[in-house]
């Protein structure tokens, strides 16, 4: 090139240069005017979307599950408690590899194939988003283990969290029951108000008391908004709206009751129920055997709850309200009162005894328990205190069966009784309508001789027995038996459901026969070194029928073939405080095996010194007057 | 100009009248670019420790870098045009061989092979091309007949064609599209008619269709495919534009506050550091912040564009125009990507994105500008 011609081209490029750079120019501003222009859509014109985004991204809207209610007994002593448990959870929006995960996380905790099957389960049925519970109550040390490897766990927290614990263990199973995970069951069920209810929720109660006053026991669920970073940690709680506990309840129980009860049982299956004759109140409720209710709480094992399904013993049948026994002898008292009202006998009323009994125009012989009879003239107060079946076999052959019924009814017999208490079976007493109504078949006057011994169709719960004794003791009130006494601190009335017609004399006669059973009768065991006055009856239902003309022969016959042994009784008998019903299942002798476990009872109630009790409690629900007795006059006297 | 060289020509009075030459001459130095790249630089420093979620850790690592590529500009600065200019042959074949030798010998992550090791240092041969291909494209025109005729067109494109290819093949497509863009600018600023450009915008719309079926990767598809629509996927691969939209979005007119960024600060925007910087800042500084920003960016291409007209040869003309106009992409392609208004490719905003290696580049970039710039002095005394 020679220096002419680049002269020349000098210009010309010069000119095509600021040409071409003056539109890269206009390029250059138009393009930013476009970044500017979109930064303003973005950050004036969308601003309040953007900002929703943004927070949506990072504030949570979580539940506050509530705490749920304690429950104690009577004196303040702790029957349901919340404790802290950790639990290993998983959010599956935020892991990559679920596998890989959890193969990492089963070699830092014990995990066998169980949980992660129930995980897997969980995992199907869980809102986006929400943690869910791979494994519970982990160790310290596993979680020390967790929290090392924190940071190859994207996903995986752990959780505190309140679970429900028994203090005292298998002394309350039957009563106070347990609370389990919230089932597929449990969800289908679900109402929407209930589906918001248990937001946050894990538990749910599924036995006793825990399931009864489930709606009580729950509280209300509360919510707060939490900032969680991208990996869904939860970094501070910007907003709170605290849930409200559930309610407190104080129950009728007392635990030391409870105890004496228990022990009183010993080796034997059974149950006893203690009721304050005032209130209706269930001062001991036990079903043996019983069984550990913590082992519900977060899941049962496979193995444990076979082994107690499994069991002969049956720990997990509720005998107080479930178990349907004949209530044999210890009717007694009841029908002499209902035959008194209705004027079928009266205090003069005689029947010899020759140790069997036969109905006008029939060949069929009723043998009394006792071989050769009890004497030649048998009144009402003998009848009951030598437990004599030929006076009340007498006594039914003039009196009708529905007039029996009525009266049993009245004293709660063959219905529910409307105990604050889930699943209660209401056991039978038969009539006329209701035998052509189950049976098909009309009433015979042989059905009444059962009926009247509590044999044949009669069938009857610990709980009807205690039911039945409290009304005897209360001279016809009939109050509804309760759990509970107080809720969150109040009082809960007493409730009478039907109130017996009988004249005080009546009454004094069945009182008297029944006292007259304890000193001289069959059930001496009950009333034995005691310093106050105890009334009862004895009772013993058959488990097999025994053919007519047979001999019983206990030895031949398998232990759990044996007689159940029964006994009511209510003390003192001047003014009753407290009626107890006894189940021993095949104890044979009422008077033998059943009576002692209510002296024990009787005598731990009555003997008690005022000062034990007040001296206990760490917490007192205030107390109300009640309208009958009031609380501490009645346990001052005792 | 003429009343200098007047006085130039005064044997007694010249000495005293002459202004007296400063240092930042004497340096070649550029004094109105240095400050404005001193104050980005620092300006990204303070985003940076924001972004990184106050971790002093990379503010530092980063601050070196900025310190090796400040020295790397100013050294650059007083290597003479006219070296560049006889050498640009050798540097372009230069990385072309490291460029082959990544595709044989290359390490990489995420499936691109991009990088070469040499002992324990790593480095990207793509970031040599990136000064290389604008000086051998100026070189080359500087030596023809402007403008351009058809044979030095094809020429220049050849000499864009063979670095692009090779990176495409990595694959880098947006590092390959940029070291094109800066090529095609040197050519453009040579004089390219109009005619030319208007086929060539046609021959790449109708190229589009072809490319969009065989000539991209499913991820790359997948890229655009989310920037219409991002909100299809918004765990997936709309994730980042989901949440940088959102980011600068929410930080409204006057912004959230320094380090106050939920969306930064709580990890939920990624690549927060690096190439979704500009989002921290939207978010906690705002429209305001950003607006600052730009308005140093235009400054220093106004800077560029300035020197670019003053240079004294075609060579520093083209070679100034093409440095600014490829920094102006780098500006325009972050933020129009973080702002979804382009496709995710992977261009870190210039002097503020955590990054070492293309820090240096660029500022070596910028260290060339400055040597057109003070190239004036160099020939007149």
């Amino acid at each position: 090139m020679s220096e002419n011609l680049r002269f020349k081209d000098h210009y010309t490029e010069q000119r095509l240069f600021r040409n071409r750079m003056l539109v890269a120019i206009v390029g250059v501003v138009a393009l930013l005017g476009v970044l500017v222009a979109r930064l303003y859509n973005l950050q004036i014109v969308n601003y309040e979307n953007y900002r929703t985004q943004s927070d949506e991204n990072r504030i949570q809207v979580r539940p506050v599950p509530p705490t749920r209610g304690l429950i104690y007994d009577r004196n303040g002593v702790l029957l349901a408690d919340n404790r802290a448990s950790y639990t290993l959870a998983i959010v599956r929006e935020r892991i990559r590899d679920l596998d890989a995960t959890l193969e990492l996380l089963g070699s830092l905790v014990e995990m066998d194939d169980d949980d992660v099957e129930k995980f897997n389960r969980r995992l199907q049925r869980r809102r986006p988003f929400e943690p869910v519970p791979l494994r519970y109550r982990l160790s310290e040390e596993e979680i020390a283990r967790i929290s090392v490897n924190e940071f190859r766990l994207p996903g995986v927290s752990v959780e505190a969290e309140l679970v429900r614990y028994y203090p005292e263990t298998e002394l309350f199973a039957h009563s106070v029951g347990y609370v389990g995970r919230i089932a597929e069951r449990d969800l289908t069920a679900f109402s929407e108000e209930d589906v918001r209810r248990y937001r946050g929720t894990q538990s749910i109660g599924k036995v006793g008391l825990e399931r009864s006053y489930e709606d009580l026991l729950l509280g209300e669920v509360g919510f707060e908004n939490v900032e969680t970073n991208a990996r869904g940690r939860v970094l501070r709680v910007l907003e709170r709206h605290d849930p409200k506990p559930g309610a407190e309840l104080t129950l009728h129980l007392d635990t030391r009751l409870q105890q004496v009860a228990t022990d009183a049982l010993g080796e034997h299956r059974g149950a006893v129920v203690a009721i304050d004759v005032k209130t209706g109140g269930v001062l001991a409720f036990v079903s043996k055997p019983s069984y550990d209710p913590n082992l519900f709480v977060t899941g049962i094992s496979f193995k444990d709850y076979s082994e107690l399904r499994d069991s002969l013993d049956v720990p997990l049948f509720n005998r107080v309200v479930q178990g349907q026994y004949p209530p044999g002898s210890t009717l007694k008292p009841m029908m002499g009162l209902g035959g008194l009202a209705a004027g079928v006998i009266t205090a003069n009323t005689r029947v010899p005894d020759p140790g069997f009994f036969r109905l006008p125009n029939d060949t069929r012989i009723y043998r009394d328990w006792k071989r050769w009879g009890h004497g030649k003239n048998i009144d009402l107060i003998e009848g009951l205190a030598q437990s004599c079946d030929v006076y009340f076999w007498d006594m039914a052959s003039r009196w009708n069966i529905d007039g029996m019924h009525d009266i049993a009814t009245r004293f709660g017999l063959g219905e529910k009784t409307g105990i604050d208490l889930p699943r209660e079976y209401p056991g039978i007493f038969p009539s006329r309508e209701w035998k052509r109504g189950a049976r098909g078949t009309a009433w015979y006057p042989g059905d009444s001789l059962n009926a009247v011994l509590g044999q044949g169709f009669v069938l009857a719960t610990p709980l009807q027995l205690a039911v039945m004794t409290a009304t005897i003791a209360n001279r016809g009130t009939h109050y509804r038996p309760q759990m509970v006494m107080a809720i969150d601190g109040v009082e809960q009335p007493p409730e009478v459901l039907h109130h017996v017609e009988a004249r005080q004399e009546h009454w004094d006669l069945v009182f008297k026969g029944m006292e007259q059973v304890v000193k001289a009768g069959t059930g001496k065991n009950a009333g034995a070194g005691l310093d106050f006055r105890v009334a009862g009856k004895s009772g013993t239902a058959q488990v097999v029928g025994i053919a007519q003309g047979a001999k019983y022969d206990s030895e031949a016959l398998k232990e759990r073939h044996r007689d159940h042994a029964l006994f009511i009784a209510f003390a003192p008998v001047d003014d009753p405080q407290i009626a107890v019903s006894v189940l021993v299942e095949n104890g044979e002798g009422g008077g033998r095996v059943a009576a002692p476990v209510a002296r024990e009872v009787l005598a731990d109630w009555m003997q008690r010194p005022f000062e034990d009790t007040a001296g206990l409690p760490s917490w007192r629900p205030p107390m109300a007057p009640l309208t009958t007795t009031p609380f501490e006059e009645v346990r001052a006297r005792g | 100009m003429a009343s200098r060289d007047y006085m130039h020509r005064l044997p007694d009075m010249g000495s005293s009248l002459r202004r007296p030459e400063s240092l930042s001459r004497r340096w070649h130095i550029d004094l109105p670019l240095m400050l404005l790249l001193l104050i980005l630089a620092g300006v990204g420093l303070v985003v940076l420790y924001s972004a990184s979620g106050e971790e002093i850790h990379y503010v530092k690592r980063q601050a070196v870098f900025m310190g090796l590529a400040f020295t790397g500009m100013v050294i650059a600065a007083q290597i003479p045009l006219e070296f560049y200019r006889r050498w640009s042959p050798w540097f372009y074949l230069g990385g072309c061989c490291l460029l082959v030798a990544v595709l044989f010998v290359g390490v990489g992550a995420k499936g691109a092979q991009r990088w070469l090791q040499i002992g324990g240092f790593r480095f990207q041969p793509s970031e040599v091309l990136k000064l290389a291909v604008p000086i051998s494209v100026a070189a080359f025109l500087h030596r023809r007949t402007l403008p351009p005729s058809l044979f030095t067109i094809v020429g220049a494109l050849a000499i864009i064609g063979v670095p692009a290819l090779l990176i495409v093949r990595q694959p880098d497509l947006g590092t390959s599209i940029l070291i094109a863009a800066s090529g095609i600018f040197a050519l453009y600023l040579s004089g390219l008619s109009w005619k030319m450009i208007g086929s060539a915008g046609l021959l790449v719309a109708l190229a589009a269709w072809p490319m969009w079926m065989w000539g991209m990767r499913d991820y790359q598809r997948q890229r655009v495919l989310t920037l219409f629509n991002p909100d299809a996927d918004r765990l997936g691969a709309g994730w980042n534009i989901f949440q940088s939209k959102a980011a600068i979005g929410s930080g409204g007119w006057a912004g959230k506050g320094y380090m106050e960024g939920t969306q930064s600060q709580l990890d939920f925007l990624p690549e927060s550091h690096t190439d979704f910087i500009i989002a921290v800042l939207a978010e906690e500084w705002g429209m305001r912040g950003a607006l600052i920003l730009l308005t140093l960016y235009l400054l220093i291409i106004a800077r560029g564009i300035y020197i670019s007209f003053t240079a004294q040869h075609v060579f520093g003309r083209l070679l100034a125009g093409s440095i600014t106009l490829t920094f102006f992409v780098y500006v325009f392609v972050n933020i129009g990507m973080v702002s979804g208004l382009l496709p995710v490719v992977g261009v870190p905003l210039p002097l503020v994105s955590h990054g070492g290696t293309s820090v240096i580049t660029l500022m070596a970039g910028f260290g060339i500008l400055m040597a057109i710039s003070t190239e004036r002095r160099r020939v007149l005394f």
